[in-house]
């Protein structure tokens, strides 16, 4: 078994991720497999990639799915296709507080940060036993289909970093890239971080929070849909007819006259 | 409860060295992606030689450093296994897969021995079209030089809907010469299907909207992709937006709600037209001798030119005109067919599919959003006439739309319908509004006319311009004294007289045909024909391998250029290899399909950021090097020596299209320090490589608005070269050209429609925006085929082009057709079932998702993921082809016949575009015993020599982590 940091580290690094903006177009997930294929979890392989089954190693995925409502009667139809949401949810490793892929760990290979909270899996001393992936709740460890050994999100530990790398460039490949802006990086430990004042203005949330392993990675939820009759700004009734008399030309040329 | 676990045997804290600044590679290139057609400056990292990582170059006026799937997969692109490696000349049957690999030399021979013969004997008989190419000014350019007007890309089954109305009415377009201001618009509608084009910008812009807090709406039959953060989704029938945007205008009109101000200044809606039934002019503008188009003036209550500075028009009433007849202004016209009741929200409502509370609700809201957000910037600047504007006022409601506007029968009237909601509300380049791009706006249409009329097609001989352009009346179509036509495509033709982009969906078909006649040599380069390219996927193969009495291929000559193993290339007698986009040069040029921002102009390159390890030359240098041999002028000295032959970096820094007019704008002149025009400099290519590959200029901050009528702008585009004169751009409400070809088909004229076309161009050339049902609803019973089938966009995918990727078919890897609750319910189908989708033309198989955000009229897949088996180098039980499937089968590429048994084609009958989401179908549970394979089904494609094995297994990158090695290539097996 494995440790957790004694004391809780100094940082809490991790990702804040706007599901109101994500339209579920995977930069960030073919981004990050670009990363990090070549970078410290090199590589993330894949299986059969030019047949039938294919399958691979990815740290971060997107779940797309609608949200079902009761099943209603046929006539509801439209109005259910109306109502419901489709969703676009990304999901990689939210880098738990309280981790039980690390705990879990026989051989010391999965471990989480002192210095910044982040999770990793050191992969000389994986044995490949797959415990870690059993108890993380989200699915967000993968083992590798040719290697045997577990991959995970390292944030991207090898760009955060990174001397030789732009400063503004020093995120995750899929904060990076995300072209709807969709994804944010940042100390979630720090009040004052960008991303713990966007957790705070936007009411972002854990995931599975009754769980109790205390991610660190944040989801924003989904602003609310506008809807000028219903509560949002605008117009509250169908535009009046510009003239009683003599229609809306007599309506221009007088307009014109003025 | 989660709790600490208690230290156990291997007790490890988390401090572990890690190094985290090893270098990303050893070398940076940049260039330009095209993963899709978004083209995003990108920033490649190499080490060993090998692609370690692609990231957005943040500097990039396109992308701005984000990049999306496609183009961060771009590494298996490059190394895809089913790259083509050698020449190729075919030695079995067509489609058999048996070729022999040949030299260059020889496959440049043959190319030139046939060419040759044609250029000599009948230069139409080259029949060249291009595909997803993004050299278009290059392509088109040696077409005209060749002499052959049978050239086009493929905006003909793209988009050219949305490119014509756009040109015509406003003198810009969606996508490529305008986008709405992201920044600041507090309304934005989007129209359909847009998730390929201008990828990245818009998933931007869409976080912006909704960071700002305006409002997105969605109108599309399907709730995915961008309609799943849209803060109102609008989920109409297909075929119906036309009515549904003029139920929004009949409410904006009734209400009062439009600029009026804005129609008077910058649209011709106060231009006077003649209302004269029978006669020759009948719906043209009134004009005064010189030719100026007239207006009545309120306060003189006399006529006066449009032009005429101080003009203050009307809008209605009846003129008498110097020579006694009668005119109104054009908005006379449009308001009052667009406040008849045919068009309100309740007349239209159950068509559409949409309450009509909800229409007049949405109505209001544009309304709002137009009139009570206004936009002030204080910023002055001078209009077209020199008068000063202290500010600039917008009224923040942009639009963008694509596919599912484009690729319907009536999609250019319906874009135009939406171009007028856009300028009735005053929102085209205005703060808040939808801008233009520079070199846009140009003059409704731009440019030259197309060429290639009787007398300019001659053997050896080039032709006197490019055989695309932009038609203003039936004197510029190219049709043969009896009105039939000269393109192997028809394009402008009476068939689709505005055919701007070509119809490269007709040429395999119309070639066949012999009609209007046979030809030699087809000539393709990207455009998988055999496959999703083409309606009637099945026909298509049929009539490429189909041979005449004597044993000859009924088109006797195809000659086909790909970087890989498409679902095309078996059909191809000769195949010369492309490189991939990292091995190659390219230009992105103003003169084609720009990267421009309305911001300021924009273009780019692309470098070789790799050498290829194959046999394999870039098209665009093996068509100068054919060019040269075939003795094209504008290719060759005078001494018969090649003119470029440093090869497509020489054509793009020496090629003068006018003097100082050249493929890039940057760093002209021999001393490399003018902009837009000058001199060729040696060095421009060099520049632009310290430059990122990219070049952008930018306006001045009175210049970024108002641009069609913004005197320091237009002075500017003049100077450019971008119009020919700093003059207003008129958007053109009401369409003199449409009228045009009314008036031909009523009898006026020279020029008139064969007496079999009159009806059908008298009706679908409305000088106002009309609509009229998809014509597949013409022909097919409701109850028969009550439901519409159209496709949606993946965003990681780019056409065919993404399944040989190893990344993206993890995310793509096959298709389901989605279909309604309501559908479900009604047939009984769950999820998983296999279904047959049956149209009048053809049936296939597939299997069923059943979803809620869903037009119940509608089903959808995802667009090409179905592949044939043995194509691309996949396994021929691969998903893609065991259950991906393709819409593409069950579509006619013809219309049933008419009257006379003639059969049109299945396009609009404005621009040719095709029309691919009128199709309409039914479906039918399949029988459980029936394989649970989707079909048709295809005999598997050969692979031809030189495609080796796929590889059983990734390991990319395992190589990088190591101090030496072969690069990222290492470990696969």
């Amino acid at each position: 078994m494995t440790s957790l940091p004694k004391t809780p580290p100094p940082k809490r690094l991790g990702l804040v991720i706007d599901l109101d903006t994500c339209v579920g177009c995977h930069a960030c997930v073919v981004n990050c497999k670009e990363w990090n294929t070549g970078g410290y979890p090199a590589p993330l392989s894949d299986l059969t990639p030019y047949g039938a089954g294919q399958t691979g190693a990815w740290l971060n995925r997107v779940h797309s799915f609608e949200a079902h409502y009761p099943d209603t009667e046929d006539t509801a139809a439209e109005s259910n296709a109306d109502n419901s949401r489709t969703v676009h949810f990304p999901k990689s490793c939210l880098h738990c507080e309280d981790a039980h892929c690390v705990t879990v760990c026989p051989t010391g290979a999965s471990y989480k940060r002192v210095e910044d909270g982040i999770v990793l899996v050191q992969e000389d001393l994986c044995i490949g036993c797959g415990l870690c992936a059993w108890a993380c709740p989200y699915g967000a460890r993968e083992m590798d289909p040719v290697g045997g050994v577990m991959k995970k999100c390292t944030l991207c530990i090898d760009r955060i970093y990174n001397e030789e790398i732009e400063e503004a460039q020093r995120q995750p490949a899929c904060v990076n890239t995300c072209p709807a802006k969709a994804r944010h990086f940042g100390d979630l430990a720090d009040p004052a971080s960008e991303v713990s004042q966007l957790v705070a203005k936007r009411g972002g949330v854990d995931l599975m929070p009754e769980m109790g392993y205390r991610p660190t990675n944040k989801y924003l939820p989904p602003r609310p849909r506008r809807n000028s009759y219903d509560g949002g700004t605008g117009p509250k009734a169908p535009l009046p007819t510009a003239e009683a008399g003599g229609g809306f030309l007599a309506w221009v040329d007088r307009l014109l006259s003025d | 409860m989660a709790s600490q676990t208690a230290p156990g045997p291997t007790m490890r804290t988390g401090s572990r060295p890690i190094e985290t600044s090893r270098p990303v590679g050893d070398e940076v290139k940049y260039t330009t992606c095209y993963m899709c057609a978004c083209r995003c400056g990108i920033k490649v990292h190499l080490k060993g030689g090998a692609i370690r990582y692609i990231e957005g170059n943040p500097d990039h006026p396109v992308n701005k450093g984000v990049l999306c799937a496609k183009g961060s997969a771009g590494i298996m692109q490059h190394y895809s296994p089913a790259r083509l490696t050698k020449p190729l000349r075919r030695v079995g049957e067509r489609g058999s897969g048996e070729f022999e690999e040949i030299e260059w030399e020889e496959a440049l021979r043959t190319a030139t021995l046939w060419l040759s013969g044609i250029r000599n004997d009948d230069p139409r008989k080259l029949a060249f079209f291009t595909g997803r190419d993004q050299s278009q000014a290059l392509t088109g350019w040696w077409a005209s030089q060749f002499g052959t007007p049978n050239y086009a890309a493929h905006g003909g089954f793209c988009s050219v809907n949305m490119a014509s109305a756009g040109l015509y009415t406003i003198g810009g377009s969606f996508w490529e010469f305008g986008q709405p201001d992201w920044d600041r618009t507090r309304y934005f509608m989007m129209f359909g299907v847009a998730e390929d084009h201008d990828s990245n910008p818009i998933k931007t812009g869409l976080a912006k909207v909704k960071a700002n807090g305006a409002k997105f709406v969605s109108v599309n039959p399907i709730k995915t992709g961008y309609s799943a953060i849209a803060d109102e989704w609008v989920g109409l029938r297909p075929g119906t937006d036309g009515l549904f945007i003029f139920a929004l205008i009949h409410e904006l009109l009734r209400a009062g709600k439009v600029d009026v101000d804005y129609l008077i200044r910058y649209s011709n809606a106060p231009y006077l037209v003649i209302q004269d039934p029978d006669a020759a002019d009948d719906g043209l503008f009134a004009r005064d001798e010189e030719g100026r188009i007239l207006c009545h003036d309120r306060a003189s209550n006399a006529l006066k030119p449009s032009d005429d500075p101080s003009l203050k028009p009307s809008l209605k009433g009846h003129v008498t005109l110097p020579d006694g007849r009668g005119a109104v202004p054009a908005f006379e016209l449009l308001a009052r067919r667009y406040l008849d009741e045919r068009y309100s929200p309740d007349q239209v409502a159950a068509q559409v599919g949409i309450p009509a509370a909800r229409i007049r609700r949405l109505a209001a809201e544009l309304a709002h959003a137009a009139f009570e957000e206004e936009i002030v910037i204080d910023q002055p600047w001078v209009d077209w006439k020199g008068q000063k504007h202290d500010k600039m006022i917008g009224r923040p409601v942009s639009m963008h739309a694509m596919r599912g506007i484009s690729a319907h029968s009536n999609g250019f009237h319906t874009c135009r319908a939406i171009h007028l909601l856009q300028v009735l509300l005053g929102a085209i380049d205005c703060p808040g509004g939808f801008r233009y791009k520079p070199p846009f706006p140009r003059p409704t249409p731009p440019g030259p006319k197309p060429a290639g009329k009787t007398g300019e097609v001659q053997s050896n001989t080039t032709l006197p311009g490019a055989p695309l352009g932009f038609p203003t009346g039936p004197e510029d179509l190219l049709v043969e004294a009896d009105g039939s036509p000269r393109r192997i495509d028809k394009a402008f033709s009476w068939e689709n007289p505005l055919s701007n982009h070509g119809l490269m969906h007709m040429v395999i078909t119309n070639a066949w045909r012999g009609d209007p006649y046979p030809i030699d040599t087809l000539f393709m380069y990207m455009a998988n024909m055999a496959w999703n390219s083409a309606m009637n996927t099945a026909e298509t193969i049929k009539m490429l391998t189909d041979k005449d009495e004597t044993g000859a291929y009924k088109i006797p000559h195809f000659i086909y250029s790909d970087a890989y193993y498409s679902e095309t290339v078996p059909y191809a007698d000769l195949v010369l290899p492309d490189t991939t986009y990292l091995e190659r040069w390219d230009c992105i040029s103003v003169l084609d399909r720009p990267i421009c921002e309305p911001e300021g102009p924009a273009d780019s390159i692309r470098q070789p950021v790799v050498a290829p390890d194959r046999d394999v030359r870039p098209f665009q240098e093996v068509l100068l090097d054919l060019g040269a041999r075939l003795g094209l002028p504008g290719m060759t000295n005078e001494d018969g020596s090649p003119k470029y032959p440093g090869g497509y970096p020489d054509y793009l820094v020496n090629h003068q299209r006018k003097p100082g007019v050249g493929s890039l704008m940057g760093w002209r002149g021999a001393e490399g320090t003018e902009t837009g025009k000058g001199e060729p400099n040696p060095y421009q290519l060099q520049k632009y490589i310290e430059n990122q590959c990219f070049w952008q200029d930018h306006l001045a901050p009175d210049q970024l608005y108002f641009k069609h009528s913004n005197k320091n702008y237009l002075d500017y585009a003049a100077k450019m070269g971008f119009i020919d004169r700093p003059e207003p751009i008129v958007m053109q409400l009401y369409s003199e050209t449409l009228q045009r070809f009314r008036l031909a088909a009523q009898g006026h004229g020279d020029h008139q429609p064969p007496e079999a076309h009159r009806d059908r161009v008298a009706r679908n050339f409305d000088p106002l925006p009309l609509w009229y049902a998809p014509f597949e609803d013409d022909h097919n019973d409701e109850t028969e085929f009550p439901l519409h089938a159209v496709t949606q966009r993946p965003m990681a995918m780019y056409h065919s082009w993404g399944s040989q990727n190893a990344w993206l078919r993890q995310i793509h890897g096959s298709n389901h057709l989605y279909i309604s609750e309501k559908l479900a319910r009604a047939q009984g189908i769950i999820n998983d079932d296999w279904v047959w989708v049956i149209s009048r033309h053809n049936r296939i198989k597939c299997q069923v998702r059943v979803m809620t955000g869903l037009n119940s009229q509608t089903i959808w897949t995802w667009n090409a993921i179905g592949k044939r088996r043995g194509a691309w180098n996949l396994d021929a039980e691969a998903g893609e082809a065991t259950k991906g499937f393709l819409l593409n089968h069950l579509i006619d590429d013809l219309l049933p016949a008419r009257e006379g048994g003639y059969r049109y084609s299945c396009s609009d009958p404005v621009t040719g575009q095709a029309s691919w989401y009128d199709l309409r179908v039914r479906i039918e549970k399949a029988d459980p015993e029936e394989a649970q394979t989707a079909a048709p089904q295809f005999p598997v494609l050969k692979k031809p020599q030189g495609i080796g094995r796929s590889p059983a297994l990734l390991r990319y990158g395992a190589a990088f982590q190591e101090k030496t090695g072969d690069g990222g290539k290492g470990g696969t097996s």
